[in-house]
């Protein structure tokens, strides 16, 4: 059953998505036109959006496989973790600046190393042992969650030198760095995704993994490298995260769970897998953040705005449901 | 009605008589590295302690046999628990109606998950996520977080009551936790055994095309799997009321840990049909008998988590592997139920 008429349907997704984008935007101007539209405003929501974007693009390619990655958050937070404590190591005093740098080098290759494994043991559970996504990731991260707080003993980690700053902080020709790490990861992912065999065989794989299977693709490989990438892009943005709270601790980023997963499926990335494009996600994502920082000016409780994101996303699903012309068959 | 050729009591039974197994090696090795382990007290308080657990196991299991899963068990918990413990300062009543209480919170909510599943035909995860975050925030953003702590006389009374089992001293009693996790579990036997809606869970795990095809309703029976933990997870808010005798909307938001590894030890998977009671209710023996062994030996609380998430993931990989042992699958890819 369709609720819309027929030319409705027609409409791209993405005219639909821009059209709410406007439409947050506008609203939230004309709520609260002196804060919303200050240019501090603005630039901070261009330092927020990298770090929800780069996890939304995480949850986004297990969910085109047909999967879900429940782990991103506590993977970002293990590379965060990794990172701060490989400086705090390498680098015990602060303000020597002389081998600051090699190890803030050095420690954001181990941050981003540790993320890339963590995903990839998701991938190994799910592609070789054949566990179902949901489960496998679900124990990942509580079994991260755990391992988190053992490395930082519950604590923040603090005092990190301040080469570290310019990953969250800074700009680079006016640009936000980690919204240029952001801009670069989303075309690395979308030329990966419509360009390569792999990115291509990834769709096809969410929509029907026998017919890959039979096609020559080898299944286990190719989720292999979605969960190693989907925990790359969750480390980056556990490095801007330490970046910007100038600290590492087992539980930041919680509520980020659920608005990544908010991001893809308002981006039209199907649940169920096989469909969703990169575009479709930046809408979403920049819409989310508008919502958001929105909301954070006119002082709406967090607690609030964590239920309005399970109840955007309950109405997307039902929207979707009763809109789309070509829906899965009873 | 006769069970299904492919039963999972007989196909598991290697499985749970393992987990006894492993349960007694455990109990052994505790025994021996602390003889306080294996007494009469220890063990009773073992069962009181481990009730909430239970309790919120019992229910995840019954989701999971449907071929669903439920995250957001523990903000339901925590709602029941707050809204009771309202009722209870404000108009007193006595335990029949305080977990009455508890429970319709609970089955409520439980069913506004089942009835989303069913109407926007999403993946229960996705449904679940959204549903706790919804439930979690609602709460703790209308409760201003407050605990409440000013609980009838009465009540705290039913917190500290035990029933003194004779032959076994004075140390060792039953709380009232127990005695309700007793009557939770026959309830789920019965459920699931000799009830026509029980073997249609099993049914709509293994198989929801074939469990509708022969007339069972797959919209009642999501209502009954998660309206069923919903009920139970309500109970258990209160029952955790009950023993710590204060009310704290984000005091349950987090403890899943325990009730995955406890249920998916037991034997249940994501694909559903599959796994039994006696199962679940070992795996949480173990993880129960885990914790306090680890706690006897002055094992840190944050490693034991670590080594509950260890266990988990290593039993989510055994039950897969048994479910490729049992029959080859075509794809590699699971669905998400």
């Amino acid at each position: 059953v369709t609720l819309l008429p027929r030319q409705i349907q027609r409409v791209p997704e993405n005219a639909i998505l821009a059209l709410m984008l406007a439409l947050a935007f506008g609203l939230m101007s004309v709520l609260n036109p002196s804060h919303f539209l200050s240019p501090a405003n603005l630039q901070s929501m261009a330092f927020q959006l990298p770090e929800l974007g780069l996890l939304a693009l995480a949850m986004m390619l297990p969910l085109l496989t047909g999967g879900i990655n429940l782990a991103i958050i506590a993977i970002s937070n293990l590379a965060g973790i990794t990172t701060a404590l490989t400086l705090l190591a390498l680098v015990p005093d602060p303000a020597s600046s002389s081998i600051a740098v090699l190890a803030t080098i050095a420690a954001l290759i181990a941050g981003l190393a540790t993320a890339t494994a963590a995903g990839s043991a998701a991938g190994l559970l799910i592609a070789r042992f054949e566990v179902a996504p949901i489960l496998a990731t679900l124990g990942l991260m509580l079994f991260l969650e755990g391992f988190n707080l053992v490395l930082t003993q519950g604590r923040a980690l603090s005092g990190l030198p301040n080469t570290l700053h310019f990953l969250g902080n800074e700009t680079l020709a006016g640009i936000p760095v980690p919204l240029l790490l952001f801009l670069g990861s989303t075309l690395a992912i979308s030329l990966f995704l419509n360009r390569t065999p792999a990115g291509r065989s990834l769709y096809l794989l969410g929509a029907n993994p026998v017919a890959t299977r039979f096609s020559g693709i080898h299944n286990p490989r190719l989720l292999l490298i979605t969960y190693l990438i989907s925990g790359l892009l969750a480390g980056l943005a556990g490095l801007i995260m330490i970046s910007r709270f100038n600290s590492a601790k087992a539980g930041y980023g919680q509520s980020y769970l659920l608005v990544t997963l908010l991001a893809a499926v308002l981006g039209g990335t199907r649940a169920t897998g096989g469909f969703g494009r990169v575009s479709g996600l930046l809408l979403a994502l920049l819409t989310l953040q508008t919502v958001a920082s929105g909301l954070n000016l006119l002082r709406v409780n967090a607690h609030f705005t964590n239920a309005l994101w399970g109840a955007i996303l309950l109405v997307t699903m039902a929207l979707n449901r009763y809109t789309r012309a070509h829906r899965k068959p009873d | 009605l006769k069970p299904p050729p492919n039963n999972p009591h007989t196909a598991l039974r290697s499985h749970e008589s393992a987990l006894a197994a492993i349960l007694v090696v455990l109990i052994t090795f505790f025994t021996w590295q602390n003889p306080a382990f294996l007494t009469a007290g220890n063990a009773a308080e073992l069962v009181n302690g481990n009730a909430f657990l239970a309790l919120l196991a019992l229910g995840v299991f019954v989701v999971l046999l449907s071929g669903g899963i439920d995250v957001s068990f523990t903000a339901t918990a925590a709602a029941a628990q707050f809204g009771t413990a309202l009722f209870l300062v404000h108009h007193g009543g006595n335990l029949f109606t305080t977990f009455l209480i508890a429970a319709s919170i609970g089955l409520a909510l439980g069913l506004i998950n089942a009835l989303l599943i069913h109407a926007l035909r999403i993946p229960s995860i996705i449904v679940t996520l959204a549903t706790l975050n919804l439930y979690q925030g609602l709460l703790v953003g209308l409760s201003g977080g407050r605990w409440i702590y000013t609980l009838p006389p009465w009540f705290q009374q039913i917190g500290h009551w035990k029933l003194h089992l004779p032959g076994l001293g004075n140390q060792a009693g039953l709380s009232f936790g127990a005695l309700l996790l007793a009557a939770a579990a026959v309830t789920t036997a019965v459920l699931l055994r000799c009830t026509l809606p029980g073997r249609g869970l099993y049914a709509l795990g293994g198989n929801e095309t074939a469990a509708r095809r022969i007339g069972f309703n797959p919209l009642h029976l999501r209502l009954l799997a998660y309206g069923f933990l919903g009920m139970l997870a309500g109970c258990a808010g209160t029952l955790n009321t009950l023993q710590v005798q204060v009310a704290s909307p984000s005091a349950i938001v987090g403890r899943e840990l325990d009730v995955f590894a406890a249920v998916v030890l037991g034997g249940a998977n994501l694909n559903g049909g599959r796994g039994t009671l006696h199962g679940t209710l070992l795996g949480v023996a173990l993880i129960a008998v885990l914790n306090n062994g680890l706690t006897l030996m002055r094992i840190p609380a944050l490693w034991s988590r670590v080594l509950i998430g260890l266990v988990l993931i290593l039993s989510v990989v055994a039950a897969a592997w048994r479910e490729r042992s049992r029959h080859q699958p075509l794809h590699t890819s699971h669905p998400i139920p």
